[in-house]
């Protein structure tokens, strides 16, 4: 039991590192990525070629990876999503759905249907673990990805807060034209902010990778998990991201002990019990719920 | 400005001889089986069925402004009650139609909960729905999980019989539910929409029920595809939840809504006509082809957002079926009083719907 | 050569011309009060030469550079600073922070953080406080703090007294007299036609999106820009060059 949880407050960090991306693009340019997904199991399959094909290891092939993601993240603001967004608020969902498609199924036209794996070129590291005291034994890879999520989202705080750069990304996010007033450039700010979105979503597709296995349709679930954590942690707040991926994954681990076929089902229900709670506390309680509400959600 | 010197017409000389074609072309279907071969009259039959969805997801998005990803989840259901029902003895044909209405009352208590949602938010919500819808499914004894079933009680008809009473279900269905589609849109509900579409805080404070209307809009459209999804699994025959709830099925959705042109009445129709073309020509080509509909999909959205019908509409004025109202001065009265700030007569005010 | 200037500038609100073909000039070091009731243009007049809205025709030229198309960061780094109607914080941003955002353009000078608060001591033991939960004062201090951070040769003020306490105003005027003072060239929007006229070198009074009375703030009777506030003076309607 014990070992379980630790196993999924560890699995936590794996979807913390999927949901941050999504939940800062959200929080800058209040767009929901549906190409997210599908970005991040691009990422994979890149380092799989440079590790299949010119035998780079995956975590050299980031090297070259990351920095070709955030490339991808800055040309996506560029000439998609500052166009659509033009167009309302709708149009970017149908945008990156749109791109969606076609990356799954350039993926698939290129690989094949086959599962894929990064493991095989992580040498001992895909299945070395530790022991803790109270014989818990906790995968080496599990930690890795733990602790570089909490890294991760303490790094983007510390980079939100205290550099100018930082600063004009937030003034962006809350008040872009404002922000033009005082002098910050707003699209460069939310270039900027896709490309390091796109970096977060890179090192997310290369730890699926090497922690389980992936084919070219696997972007929708990704998506889901980091939609269901980013939701449940509260868009927006990144170490909220943490504990939203924290819960996820518990609420898969129970769902899993429950029923043989419980690990997605559990996270699904968590993702819908959470919102129905904040819907209902949101001050309109159950009966407002219910109510033909002429209200804004927020 | 004098309110009895403008004229409020309700449609145009071209959307009056339209209606007649309209009756005409459904004549013509009806008993075009009588002239066609039995593969015809199943290509037709998933014609019809694109044309259902596309209205369906038209009325969702482009007139509730609800863009949802997760519409498969209708679609799926749709099959699944109907394999049930027949399953519990009732008649196959029937039970299309009675699991089309338990996934309207389904969709109800789903609206209550989605419909707080905004934006991308719904969109993945809706996602997430169907994705648990499809992960409990499985879990139906009767269902076997991925392996599926079957609605084997349709085989008691012979082949032909059931190829002509699908097809004409089908377009029975088409024809019912573009009709309440339509009639919506010409209501009360209709005004709502529209104040709805143009400022929805603005249309709340007024008193339109906004939520209210959404939610009429969600019911409908989830009734409409579960007939879809009933009707396809009569076609097809058997029953693979994997096939049912797949995304894909509303990624159609989008590609032909996008296309023929978003929150538009005739739009939805022409993209669902151009999307069994496309399919009927590329569909062999496999992956390239989805490719295609997603890189499709994507120039839409950036370069011509209205799509098709919706770019025709605004170039020519072209308003075949009139849903809104078009208030025009009369030449008398177009002199306008004040200045430059007048909008220019009929252009600015015919509503589009 | 004048720092700034307008060519028959005309700024339109979707169908509505907000500014209708303004013409006007300053030079460095001017101070110049816009006057005019709601709705006569001012406000938007203010932010198109801040580059928030953009000109549908006619131009503004700054310092010699025609500023079309200029976006609004550019004429930042090129010296213009807005302090908008209403403020505009960063709420959920530190006073510090928002100050610190005015350094974005990169725009060397003196002013820094340290000396805005001594400008405006109310300030300082609210330097780490939200933006959000200041008061009305401290709000438009910090607003007037973030637009000097960037140093600006041009200043902007978009009624800087709305919604404050007579005292309040009393104190804002007095932070800003030393501005005044200094060599900056300012444009403010004001209600109060006394306290326009008095800080002020130039006047300008808008009616309807024009100009109908321009002239020395000092050699212009408080009657007659009164009489062109509510539109009784018309004979110089169309634009008077300043």
């Amino acid at each position: 039991m014990m070992n379980q949880i630790v196993q999924g407050v560890l699995l936590g960090g794996y979807y913390a590192l999927i949901a941050c991306g999504l939940s800062f693009m959200f929080s800058v340019m209040r767009i929901i990525n549906l190409a997210h997904g599908s970005l991040a199991v691009l990422s994979a399959f890149a380092l799989w070629l440079l590790a299949s094909r010119f035998h780079i290891s995956p975590f050299l092939g980031l090297l070259v990876v990351l920095p070709l993601m955030a490339a991808i993240g800055w040309a996506l603001q560029h000439f998609l999503l500052e166009r659509s967004a033009r167009g309302g608020a709708l149009l970017p969902i149908l945008t990156t759905f749109g791109l969606a498609i076609v990356i799954d199924n350039l993926l698939f036209e290129q690989f094949g249907a086959d599962t894929r794996s990064l493991a095989p070129f992580i040498g001992s590291l895909s299945y070395d673990s530790w022991e803790w005291p109270g014989s818990l034994y906790v995968g080496k890879l599990a930690v890795i990805i733990f602790i570089t999520a909490v890294v991760l989202l303490g790094g983007l705080q510390l980079f939100l807060t205290r550099t100018g750069l930082g600063r004009s990304i937030r003034a962006t996010s809350e008040d872009p034209d404002t922000a033009g007033i005082v002098g910050v450039d707003a699209r460069r700010s939310m270039a900027i902010a896709a490309a390091i979105a796109m970096v977060t979503v890179g090192l997310a597709g290369a730890f699926l990778g090497m922690r389980a296995t992936f084919d070219p349709y696997a972007g929708a679930t990704q998506l889901l998990f980091a939609f269901e954590a980013a939701v449940i942690g509260g868009a927006g707040s990144l170490w909220g991201t943490l504990i939203g991926g924290i819960v996820l994954a518990l609420a898969q681990t129970l769902g899993a002990r429950i029923h043989p076929q419980g690990f997605l089902i559990g996270g699904h229900v968590a993702f819908l019990i959470v919102l129905f709670i904040r819907l209902y506390t949101s001050g309109l309680g159950l009966r407002g719920l219910l109510r033909l509400s002429t209200r804004k959600a927020s | 400005m004098n309110t009895a010197s403008l004229v409020i017409e309700r449609g145009t000389p071209a959307s009056r001889s339209a209606g007649i074609g309209v009756l005409t072309i459904i004549l013509l279907l009806a008993i075009a089986p009588q002239f066609l071969s039995a593969g015809a009259v199943d290509r037709m039959t998933a014609l019809f069925i694109y044309v259902i969805l596309a209205a369906m997801w038209n009325a969702l998005a482009g007139f509730g402004g609800l863009v949802s990803v997760g519409q498969q989840v209708f679609f799926g259901l749709g099959a699944y009650f109907a394999i049930r029902l027949a399953n519990a003895g009732l008649n196959p044909f029937v039970s299309l139609f009675v699991s089309a209405v338990i996934v309207g009352a389904v969709s109800w208590p789903i609206s209550l909960f989605m419909l707080r949602l905004r934006n991308g938010e719904f969109a993945i919500g809706m996602w997430v729905i169907a994705a648990l819808t499809h992960l409990l499914v499985n879990l139906d004894r009767l269902i076997q999980g991925e392996t599926g079933t079957s609605l084997i009680s349709l085989n008691v008809y012979d082949a032909s019989t059931r190829r002509l009473t699908i097809y004409w279900l089908a377009l029975a269905s088409m024809t019912a539910l573009l009709a309440i589609l339509f009639s919506l849109l010409r209501g009360s509900t209709g005004a709502a929409i529209r104040a709805i579409r143009d400022n929805e805080d603005a249309a709340a404070s007024v008193g339109v029920r906004v939520t209210g209307t959404k939610r009429q809009l969600f019911v409908l459209a989830a009734f409409g595809i579960g007939v879809a999804g009933a009707l396809w699994l009569a076609t097809a025959i058997t029953f693979q939840p994997k096939t049912y709830f797949n995304v894909q099925w509303t990624a159609y959705m989008i590609f032909m809504v996008l296309v023929g042109g978003i929150g538009t009445f005739e739009g939805a129709i022409l993209g669902a006509l151009l999307f069994f073309l496309i399919e009927t020509w590329f569909g062999g080509t496999g992956v390239w082809y989805l490719i295609g509909l997603g890189a499709a999909a994507l120039a839409f959205s950036l370069l011509l957002p209205r799509g098709l019908w919706g770019t025709l509409e605004e170039r020519f004025g072209w308003r075949l079926l009139s849903v809104g109202y078009r208030v025009r001065l009369p030449a008398s009265a177009a002199d306008p009083t004040g200045e430059a700030i007048s909008p220019a007569p009929t252009a600015a005010h015919s509503e589009k719907a | 050569m004048s720092l700034l200037s307008a060519e028959d500038l005309v700024v339109r609100h979707g169908l509505l011309q907000a500014v209708r073909g303004v013409s006007f000039s300053l030079e460095r070091g001017e101070t110049l009060a816009l006057v005019g009731a709601n709705g006569a243009g001012k406000t938007t007049l203010l932010r198109a030469i801040a580059g928030a809205h953009q000109a549908a025709s006619g131009r503004v030229a700054f310092d010699g550079d025609d500023l079309s198309g200029v976006p609004s960061h550019e004429r930042v780094r090129k010296g213009i600073a807005l302090v908008p109607e209403g403020r505009r914080l960063f709420v959920q941003m530190t006073v510090e922070e928002n100050l610190l955002l005015g350094r974005t353009a990169g725009r060397p000078g003196d002013w820094s953080v340290e000396r805005v608060l001594d400008t405006f001591p109310n300030l300082k033991p609210r330097r780490h406080a939200k933006a959000g939960h200041l008061s009305g004062g401290e709000q438009q201090a910090t607003a007037i703090g973030r637009a000097l951070m960037s140093n600006p040769d041009l200043l902007l003020l978009d009624e800087v007294s709305l919604g404050l306490s007579p005292l309040v105003v009393d104190r804002v005027y007095a932070s800003l007299q030393g501005l005044i003072g200094s060599g900056t060239t300012i444009i403010l929007v004001e209600q109060d036609l006394n306290r326009a006229l008095s800080v002020s070198d130039k006047v300008i009074c808008m009616l309807e999106g024009r100009i109908v009375l321009a002239g020395d703030s000092k050699s212009v009777s408080r009657d007659e820009v009164t009489k062109a506030y509510f539109g009784l003076h018309r004979k110089g309607a169309g634009g008077v060059p300043a």
